[in-house]
């Protein structure tokens, strides 16, 4: 079984819980972290690495002897990424979406692809749990490329969790297709509703079941509450708010340490989803 | 006319809490919301919106269903796992293209032997121009699992710098998306300067170091605010020597406050909430980035 853990609001807690989570789980546990921009479970987790891998992905390289300068390649290209200067064709690979079109169109086979590297994906584990975490390179675009790359390591059977980027753009999609459920974790403010109503709408456009979890209860206000009352969505799991947990998490900590009572609650969660 | 671009690297460390104020002490600036895929400054800001307009970017794959004969080469070429073989009655698979799967590159028009395949523009959401008490405000809305976020953060940016000249503002405030990948690039390169709001949490420190990475990446000044820093005083403080050390002002800390939160449940920004700490310290870095601004 996928859960993906998503949100729209940034800094809601979802690393939080995908570790929580992870660490309370009965069986082996893969844990995927999906949001490559800004990787954060290994900080909690702490894992002993043990693989490292590039992901790269093909992008065309121009032999100018066969270059003609007939600028089929440009015309084809969706991306801006080639120009014909001195008729020849000039790439910018930081442009590619690497569809192959251009080597597909050129009637000169001048165009051949060439691998370019734009993160990695590193295994490591601990205390039970596979953590596989994606890194995209500072300056790299192809966020959705490098989880992909994470994605290819979920269990074949077996839970996975999967910490999901925030927002709800494409690099938010492509971390939580095919989940069997998303968890969407929120706060209760303006902000954390108006996020939650963003993310519910991209998950029940991509037809993925849902719920959600409500972080910093105490603080803000009832309406989250009441949205998901009207909408008939489930709240699974409510975390208070307790400055201690903030200052565990400052250290790199888990509330688990700060508020033991807490373990129980996410296996319940765990148990409730079916795991 | 300069832009500052707020960022963080990581998501929730007060990016729009702090931009919003910056827009109430400024008085005169244009306002430009590149969280397009979660954009909240208008909750604050509470606009009135003047202009209304679709974002078309990109294209999308529709194979005409009646023109199809199932033969799979576009679904061989694509390289984005994005066409689906469909039965049809009589057993015949027909394909289809997944559009939140479709990259938008053509080539499944370009080999489809029949010609059966349309390529017509994607409308990705929706922007606005709108009017706050505090000057104009330039905003978007992605549609739900839509592409081409940093092209419309790229679009909301340009529409803010011609307002501003328009209307000789001298600064243009851009609460930008969290992360270092598409949008958070298509918010920094050719700003003036970034402004990071970061928090003292390993995380917040992992994330600064990635932002930071990405700013020098694109050669644009940055400026380091730490928010609240009291959660974690030592942690600050070497965050704070880590930024310096890379060049970047720094800029007053702004506590934990629940002056903060109460302020937003009251759909205001925290300077206009009445007086807290959080509010003082805001107002110091506006008196900090004045200076640059001069």
């Amino acid at each position: 079984m996928k859960i993906a853990i998503a949100s729209g609001k940034g800094g809601t807690g979802k690393t939080t819980l995908a570790v929580c989570l992870a660490l309370s789980a009965d069986g082996p546990v893969r844990l995927l972290d999906c949001d490559v921009e800004e990787p954060n479970c290994h900080l909690f987790l702490k894992p002993q690495i043990q693989l490292r891998k590039l992901v790269t992905v093909p992008v065309p390289e121009v032999n100018t002897d066969r270059c003609s300068g007939c600028g089929q390649c440009r015309d084809i290209c969706q991306f801006n990424a080639i120009a014909v200067l001195k008729k020849k064709a000039v790439i910018y690979p930081e442009l590619c979406h690497s569809c192959g079109g251009c080597a597909l169109v050129c009637p000169t086979g001048a165009i051949r692809e060439v691998e370019r590297e734009i993160g990695y994906v590193e295994v490591g584990s601990r205390d039970g749990v596979m953590l596989v975490t994606g890194t995209l390179d500072i300056g790299q675009t192809l966020a959705p490329t490098v989880i992909r790359a994470v994605k290819q390591h979920a269990a074949p059977d077996g839970l996975t969790i999967i910490d999901c980027p925030p927002g709800t753009a494409c690099a938010m999609v492509a971390a939580v297709r095919d989940a069997d459920h998303v968890l969407l974790v929120t706060e209760p403010t303006p902000f954390g509703l108006h996020d939650l109503k963003l993310a519910v709408a991209t998950v029940r456009e991509l037809g993925l079941r849902f719920s959600v979890v409500l972080n910093r209860v105490g603080i803000g206000d009832n309406r989250v509450i009441e949205y998901c009352k009207q909408e008939g969505i489930p709240v699974r799991l409510q975390i208070p708010d307790d400055r201690r947990i903030a200052e565990a998490y400052s250290r790199g900590e888990l509330p688990l340490n700060a508020r033991s009572e807490l373990k129980v609650r996410f296996k319940q969660l765990l148990d409730e989803l079916g795991t | 006319m300069k832009e500052i671009v707020i960022l963080s690297g990581k998501g929730g460390t007060g990016k729009t809490t702090v931009a919003a104020s910056l827009a109430v002490l400024a008085s005169d600036a244009v306002i430009a919301d590149a969280d397009v895929d979660a954009a909240d400054l208008h909750i604050v800001l509470k606009p009135v919106t003047v202009e209304q307009h679709e974002f078309r970017s990109g294209h999308v794959a529709v194979i005409r269903q009646a023109d199809c004969d199932g033969c799979g080469v576009c679904k061989r070429h694509c390289r984005f796992d994005a066409i689906r073989a469909v039965e049809q009655d009589r057993g015949r698979a027909k394909s289809t293209v997944d559009p939140s799967e479709c990259e938008g590159c053509g080539v499944c028009v370009k080999v489809c032997p029949k010609r059966a395949i349309d390529f017509p523009e994607r409308v990705n959401g929706e922007w606005y121009v709108s009017q706050t008490r505090f000057g104009w405000l330039v905003h978007a809305r992605l549609y739900p699992a839509a592409e081409n976020s940093g092209k419309l953060v790229t679009h909301v940016r340009n529409v803010a710098r011609r307002l501003a000249h328009r209307h000789h503002a001298r600064l243009i405030i851009t609460d930008g998306p969290p992360g270092i990948g598409c949008p958070a690039i298509a918010a920094v390169s050719g700003a003036d300067a970034v402004l990071i709001v970061t928090e003292p949490t390993v995380a917040g420190a992992h994330d600064l170091e990635r932002v930071l990475g990405l700013v020098r990446h694109f050669n644009v000044p940055a400026f380091v605010t730490v928010n609240k820093w009291d959660i974690n005083p030592d942690n600050a403080a070497p965050l704070e020597n880590r930024a310096a050390a890379l060049g970047v002002q720094l800029l007053p800390r702004i506590p934990f406050d629940s002056a903060v939160v109460n302020a937003l449940v009251n759909l205001q920004p925290v300077v206009e909430f009445g007086p807290s700490q959080a509010a003082d310290q805001i107002r110091r870095i506006w008196a900090e980035l004045n200076k640059w601004l001069n």
